[in-house]
C-alpha cells in the first residue's frame, strides 16, 4: 500500500497489529484543521506471535487463554483456538518485537507452546 | 470430586481426600522438577540479577517435561532463543513454582489431611482460579509427556494400555483434563 502523505503523520501500532495512522497538526488542505483521520490500515508487522498445537491444552481453556489475555472477542477467540487446532498453528499476534516477546511469555506462563519470529513480508 | 461452579464472585469446588492429596503430589513433583532445573535459589530469586540476565540459563532443558515446560521461544535462531531464555527462564519458572504452590495451599486450606471422611473444599478467587488453571495445565502436560502423549489418540490409547501402572496414570491424565474443563468453565 503506497501513501503519499504531506503533512506530519503519526502512525501508533495497536496490540493487535493493526496500524492506525493519524493526521495531527496542520492537515492537507482538503482535510479539516483537527479532523482526526483513523483507517485502519492492516500492515504486515515485522514479528509475529505463533501458538502451536499440542495434545494437551483443552481447547476451551486455549480459547479462554486468548479472550483473557489478547482481550479478543468470544468468536475471534474461538477461530484462532480452532486454527491452531486443525492446522497446527496460528499466528495470534503481530506487532514490535519486544511486544511479541512478552506474548510469548505470557503464553509460556499458561503453558501454551508459542514461538516468535519476523513475519513473512 | 463435585465439578467447579461460580458462586458469588468465587469459584467453588470440592475434592476426596485422595484426589486432592494425589493433586497435591503431582504439583509437589512439577515444583520439585522446576526447582532442581534452576536450583533453590529459583524461590527467592534476585529480581535485579533476574532482570539484567545475570546467571540466567541459556540451554533448553534436557528433561522433555522441562523442555515442555520451558520451551523455546524461537525455533529458527539458537542465539536469539539462548538470550530469551537467559533473561525470562528464571521468571517463568518462579512463575510455575507459585501456581503449583498456590494449587497445594489452596487444597491444605480446603482441609485437605483432616481426616479421611472430610472433603476438601476450595473457594478460589479470581488470582487463584488462573493460577490453578496454570497449575493443573502444567501437571497435564508432565504427566503426558512422560506418558508420551503426542495426539489426541494416543491418550485414548493409553487408557487401555495391557500396563496397569501406564493405564492408571492415563486415568488421572483424562481425570485432570475433566476437572480443568470445568474449572475453565467455572471461570468464564
Amino acid at each position: 500500500m503506497d501513501c503519499v502523505v504531506d503533512a506530519p503523520w503519526s502512525p501508533r501500532v495497536r496490540h493487535n497489529g493493526v496500524v492506525t495512522v493519524s493526521a495531527t497538526g496542520p492537515a492537507p488542505a482538503e482535510i479539516a484543521p483537527d479532523t482526526d483521520l483513523e483507517f485502519g490500515v492492516e500492515l504486515e508487522d515485522p514479528w509475529v506471535t505463533i501458538v502451536w498445537n499440542d495434545p494437551v491444552n483443552l481447547m476451551s481453556y486455549v480459547a479462554f487463554v486468548f479472550r483473557t489475555y489478547f482481550g479478543y472477542t468470544e468468536e475471534k477467540a474461538t477461530e484462532l483456538m480452532l486454527a491452531v487446532h486443525h492446522e497446527g498453528k496460528a499466528i495470534v499476534s503481530s506487532g514490535r518485537r519486544e511486544e511479541q516477546e512478552r506474548h510469548v511469555q505470557a503464553m509460556h506462563e499458561y503453558g501454551l507452546w508459542s514461538t516468535l519470529e519476523r513475519a513473512e513480508l | 470430586m463435585t465439578p467447579f461452579v461460580r458462586r458469588r464472585g468465587s469459584v467453588v469446588g470440592s475434592f476426596e481426600q485422595s484426589e486432592a492429596q494425589l493433586l497435591a503430589n503431582l504439583a509437589a513433583q512439577v515444583v520439585e522438577l522446576l526447582r532442581d532445573r534452576n536450583g533453590e535459589s529459583e524461590s527467592s530469586a534476585d529480581p535485579l540479577a533476574a532482570m539484567v540476565g545475570m546467571n540466567g540459563p541459556v540451554l533448553p532443558p534436557e528433561d522433555p517435561v522441562l523442555a515442555r515446560l520451558l520451551p523455546d521461544a524461537y525455533t529458527d535462531d539458537p542465539e536469539d532463543a539462548a538470550e530469551f531464555r537467559r533473561y525470562t527462564e528464571q521468571t517463568l519458572t518462579s512463575s510455575k513454582v507459585a501456581n503449583a504452590e498456590s494449587l497445594i495451599g489452596g487444597l491444605a486450606e480446603g482441609g485437605m489431611g483432616a481426616g479421611e471422611d472430610v472433603d476438601v473444599e476450595v473457594e478460589l478467587d479470581e488470582g487463584q482460579t488462573l493460577a490453578w488453571l496454570r497449575a493443573f495445565t502444567d501437571v497435564r502436560i508432565a504427566l503426558a509427556v512422560r506418558l508420551g502423549i503426542e495426539s489426541d489418540e494416543d491418550a485414548e490409547r493409553l487408557a487401555e494400555d495391557d500396563d496397569p501402572a501406564t493405564a492408571a496414570m492415563a486415568d488421572v491424565y483424562d481425570w485432570l483434563g475433566f476437572v480443568q474443563e470445568t474449572l475453565v468453565q467455572a471461570a468464564d
